[in-house]
């Protein structure tokens, strides 16, 4: 096995022990980017340069006998969402192309503390709007085990790195799915943690009510590693949660008998494909032969998420987005005599056209008369969504369903935006009821691609997720399929 | 005044809080530095960045919620008014929409009838101030560029808005001045115009006298003279008049007063006003805040200008008015106490507080915390003056050097001079001769035009260039003048 193809705690045992260097790592990794990326176009950005400097200084600790963190030496890839001092941070936008921000995200702050190795920026639908990847304002990335297809979004970048061996791990973000769904695609693990467990200080906002941060990896110490390092309160962030953060790799191999798993019949649907179903069936089952016990549950107002979803996302983007005007950094267009053009146009050139979309969905929602009716609903609908979760945590350890209702799909193949939205009818409701979920590679289907298993928490219940994952893992080998690239 | 109609007035009164930082991040708030000195990514709104709340800015307005007899919401929140400008950076402001900290409040004004008014407060909200734009050139029509100055960028600022209770421009300033008294008071701002730490927006229509409706209003935003409110307050309502009056119609909109011209020029109409899509901040959580913190900040509350009013009359027994003036500005009051505690004549002391001492503060234009002399030092004087070492009229002039050189007056009495003469013998010397210089003027007092005392008297004055101790003058000048 090459280097690139191992895990962080793999890696961080070579690495103790003096079996590798960071830098023998780090180059194992720009080698496969050599190697693959002209297919993948994981990335927007590479910061091999720096990268190579950093594996230098934890070989330096390692020489002198310094202990070093869990992370330290590892190469991880950022989605370019999140804000690196000095390093292009671009949303995969046109009018943030040349943005290099100040300073650094709180999650990019605590890497740094742990010596992690940055690889560089990765692609993603613009402003993390869309599931493919495909809404980049740069580049499209592909799905590494069939460059025909679409590795899933936002957080596609991400994603398609770790399964192409051109990161060991990597950090994305979630509003509606956009860990899950390309973890699934990409047959990686992908964890949407607590809203409000990961900072979001520095992590440019989409919808920031359902934002958050989270990690793929290859396996689930990993993400459960990757977790320690990103979760904790950040006086940064007032919607961050102020609570103990438990050592999530702590209770993995904790038995799993007993636990009780809620199996919630609408994600069960006429539009979920039937291999997946089986897929994930099939894995409820092996978890039965574990000693958890299931049972069949109801989550009466799922049906309504998607809209509700797509009135409070668009409209609190219509706000966020409302400060790329071309006035202070980003593009500003060369065509406007007064302020007003100025505005106009930069918005016109800068924006693509899923993201002008839904900046005129949210305005429209939050506009005067139709608050109400739009916005104001919505929210009572989320409230809602948010109650059937709480019903079934009181009964229920975790949930059980399909990540996405069908494997990948062609590049191109989803052209009416309607449709490229139900590939998210899995994982949104769990996004407005701020509740974690994991996706993990449950199967590949007839045309060898991926099935992502997902299992969702109660609030903050993130160690029970892990270990059930755990568990999942350890009794089937679906993890150690890599994508033959 | 308003021949048949009646005016009303709503302020919308913006206040910057004092707060050593600004209102969601940890930059100074301070007035006056180098542009865009006092800024971070925070407040310049880079993406990802997020506001957290400075629990100082809370404290404060709730001080003023309680000082300005608001009921304080305990459950609070913040939403965003979404608007594009060149000086907003996140192209929204964080403010308050429906769950303000502060509603149903009152003050009570004095009108120069000295009858007494109650406005009614509707609500006080928190939200942070914008930048500032620099134009090019004369004006921002003709410019060709504008520069943008963040520093007043998340400036607590304060919003308070009025119940529609005023109804002439005298109640309108009236109110004003009493809001910024008692928010001096408090400490919370210094709600000083000129440098925009305080500025109204004013709403403006009339109705016909004894309608029960309001009619359509105007607008007038970011005034920041009493001068010019008051000015703009008696003229746009008989522009509106004359509209109706000839058949017109008022058109709901903003408004700039055009101070130079003397009048109002439209800017936007309603049909152009903004939709802000106001929603709840989703970056910051709910604010709960305690009632026994509330209690605890009305307990630490100063005694406000009304009470020391009422006090100033009722137990240092000085006018009603003069009291009234004084407490307006607590500075001042709190001069006035520091001279009452030296010297027990309240009423001399606010005469030379209402006379002296603010004419020659409106002259300098200096403000009481630079005045030279110390409030013992007025005592002293007046002791001098209780004890005949100086007249009233010597006094006047002491008062003046003091003022110009803070020296005490026991120095400027000596240094100048300026003892009253009050030795009988030496008195009688100067009288003495100026009788002998004054023979016919004898000869009229003596022919019976007992006018001319007055003229004796003058003279005695001239001749001990007013030191001369006046009672004394009269008494003696009396008994020689009879013969």
């Amino acid at each position: 096995m090459e280097l690139y193809q191992l895990t962080a705690h793999q890696l961080h045992e070579k690495l103790v022990n003096k079996e590798v260097t960071a830098r023998e790592i780090t180059e194992s990794i720009y080698n496969r980017i050599e190697a693959v990326e002209k297919d993948v176009k994981a990335y927007i950005t590479l910061t091999k340069e720096d990268a190579l400097k950093q594996a230098d200084k934890v070989d330096e600790k390692i020489a002198n006998g310094e202990e070093i963190a869990p992370l330290a030496g590892i190469p991880i890839a950022i989605k370019d969402n999140m804000s690196t001092e000095g390093v292009k941070t671009t949303c995969a936008s046109q009018i943030l192309h040349n943005y290099k921000p100040p300073y650094d995200a709180t999650v990019i702050k605590k890497l740094v503390a742990e010596d992690y190795i940055m690889v560089g920026k990765t692609n993603m639908d613009e402003f993390a709007m869309g599931s493919s990847t495909e809404n980049s304002g740069f580049s499209k990335t592909a799905n590494p085990w069939d460059l025909t297809r679409v590795p899933g979004g936002s957080s596609g970048g991400s994603a398609a790195a770790v399964a192409a061996g051109e990161a060991i791990i990597s950090l994305g973000s979630d509003t509606g799915g956009s860990i899950r769904q390309p973890a699934a695609f990409c047959g990686v693990v992908g964890l949407k943690p607590t809203y409000g467990l990961v900072s979001r200080y520095g992590l440019v906002a989409f919808a920031s009510s359902l934002d958050q941060i989270g990690p793929f990896s290859k396996d689930i110490t990993d993400c459960a590693i990757a977790l320690n390092y990103i979760a904790g309160h950040d006086e940064f962030d007032s919607t961050s949660a102020n609570r103990e953060v438990p050592d999530y790799t702590a209770s993995l191999n904790q038995d799993i008998a007993g636990m009780k798993i809620g199996v919630p019949s609408e994600y069960f649907g006429d539009g979920i494909d039937q291999e997946v179903k089986d897929a994930v069936w099939a894995a409820i089952k092996k978890l039965e032969e574990l000693g958890a016990e299931y049972e069949e549950v109801s989550l009466p107002h799922t049906d309504y998420a998607l809209s509700a979803y797509y009135l409070i996302a668009p409209a609190e983007a219509s706000s966020n987005l409302a400060r790329y005007d071309g006035v202070r950094y980003g593009l500003r267009s060369e065509e406007a005599k007064g302020l007003v053009e100025m505005y106009k146009n930069t918005r016109q050139e800068g924006f693509g056209d899923e993201v002008k979309r839904r900046i005129m969905l949210g305005t429209y929602a939050l506009s005067s008369g139709y608050y109400d009716a739009y916005y104001k609903k919505a929210q009572k609908v989320r409230t809602l969504v948010k109650q059937d979760f709480d019903k079934a945590f009181e009964k229920y350890d975790v949930l059980i369903s399909p990540t996405t209702p069908t494997t990948s799909f062609k590049a191109g193949a989803k052209k009416d935006p309607l449709e490229m939205y139900l590939s998210d009818i899995c994982t949104i409701p769990i996004n407005l009821a701020g509740i974690p979920a994991l996706s993990m590679p449950c199967g590949l289907d007839s045309n060898g691609l991926p099935i992502g298993l997902q299992i969702m928490g109660n609030h903050f219940g993130e160690e029970k997720i892990l270990q059930v994952a755990h568990a999942f893992e350890q009794a089937t080998d679906f993890h150690k399929k890599q994508a033959s690239l | 005044m308003l021949d048949g109609y009646e005016m009303t007035v709503g302020l919308e009164i913006h206040v910057q809080l004092d707060t050593d930082t600004k209102i969601f991040c940890g930059c100074k708030n301070e007035f006056g530095a180098e542009p865009n000195h006092h800024t971070c990514p925070i407040c310049l709104g880079l993406p990802g960045t997020l506001p957290v709340l400075n629990e100082k800015a809370v404290e404060y307005i709730v001080k003023a919620g309680l000082a300005l007899n608001c009921e304080i919401n305990t459950f609070s929140k913040f939403d965003r008014k979404n608007y594009f400008y060149a000086d907003l950076p996140k192209a929204y402001q964080i403010s308050q929409f429906d769950l303000p900290f502060c509603e149903d409040g009152h003050v009570m004004i004095q009108l120069e009838d000295e009858t007494e008014m109650k406005i009614g407060i509707t609500r006080i909200h928190l939200e942070e101030d914008a930048g500032k734009l620099n134009h090019a050139g004369e004006g921002i029509a003709s410019s060709d560029s504008s520069l943008v100055d963040y520093n007043r960028v998340g400036t607590p600022l304060i919003e308070i808005v009025s119940e529609p209770d005023i109804h002439s421009p005298e109640q309108a300033i009236a109110y004003l001045k009493k809001i910024k008294s008692i928010l001096e008071y408090i400490g919370v701002s210094d709600c000083d115009m000129s440098q925009g730490s305080m500025r109204a927006d004013v709403n403006i229509s009339v109705a016909p006298t004894g309608s029960d409706e309001l009619g359509t209003r105007t607008e007038l935003k970011n005034m920041n003279s009493f001068k010019a409110i008051e000015k703009a307050l008696k003229y746009e309502p008989k522009r509106q008049i004359k509209v109706l009056e000839s058949g017109g119609e008022i058109i709901q909109g903003t408004l700039t007063w055009d101070d130079e011209a003397g009048k109002t020029i439209p800017m936007r109409s309603k049909e152009e006003a903004h939709d802000y899509r106001y929603f709840p901040e989703p970056d910051l959580v709910p604010v709960i805040v305690e009632q026994e913190w509330v209690d605890g900040i009305e307990d630490s509350l100063p005694e406000l200008p009304d009470a020391r009013q009422k006090r100033y009359v009722e137990e240092l027994g000085i006018p009603e008015y003069d009291a009234m003036v004084i407490t307006a500005d607590r500075e001042m009051a709190d001069f006035f106490e520091a001279v009452v505690k030296e010297h027990n004549d309240a009423k001399a002391i606010s005469n030379w507080i209402m006379g002296d001492f603010s004419r020659l503060l409106n002259e300098e234009s200096i403000t009481i915390a630079e005045v030279k002399f110390k409030p013992a030092d007025l005592a002293q004087m007046l002791k001098l003056m209780d004890e005949g070492t100086i007249s009233s009229k010597i006094a006047k002039t002491v008062f003046e050097e003091m003022f110009a050189t803070g020296k005490n007056p026991d120095t400027i009495v000596e240094e100048k001079g300026l003892k009253q003469i009050s030795d009988t013998s030496e008195l009688e010397k100067i009288i003495d001769q100026v009788i002998a210089d004054n023979q016919s003027a004898l000869e009229d007092y003596r022919g019976g035009n007992k006018n001319v005392f007055g003229f004796f008297i003058g003279q005695t004055m001239k001749a001990t260039r007013g030191k001369a101790n006046p009672g004394m003058v009269n008494k003696i000048l009396k008994e020689k003048l009879e013969g």
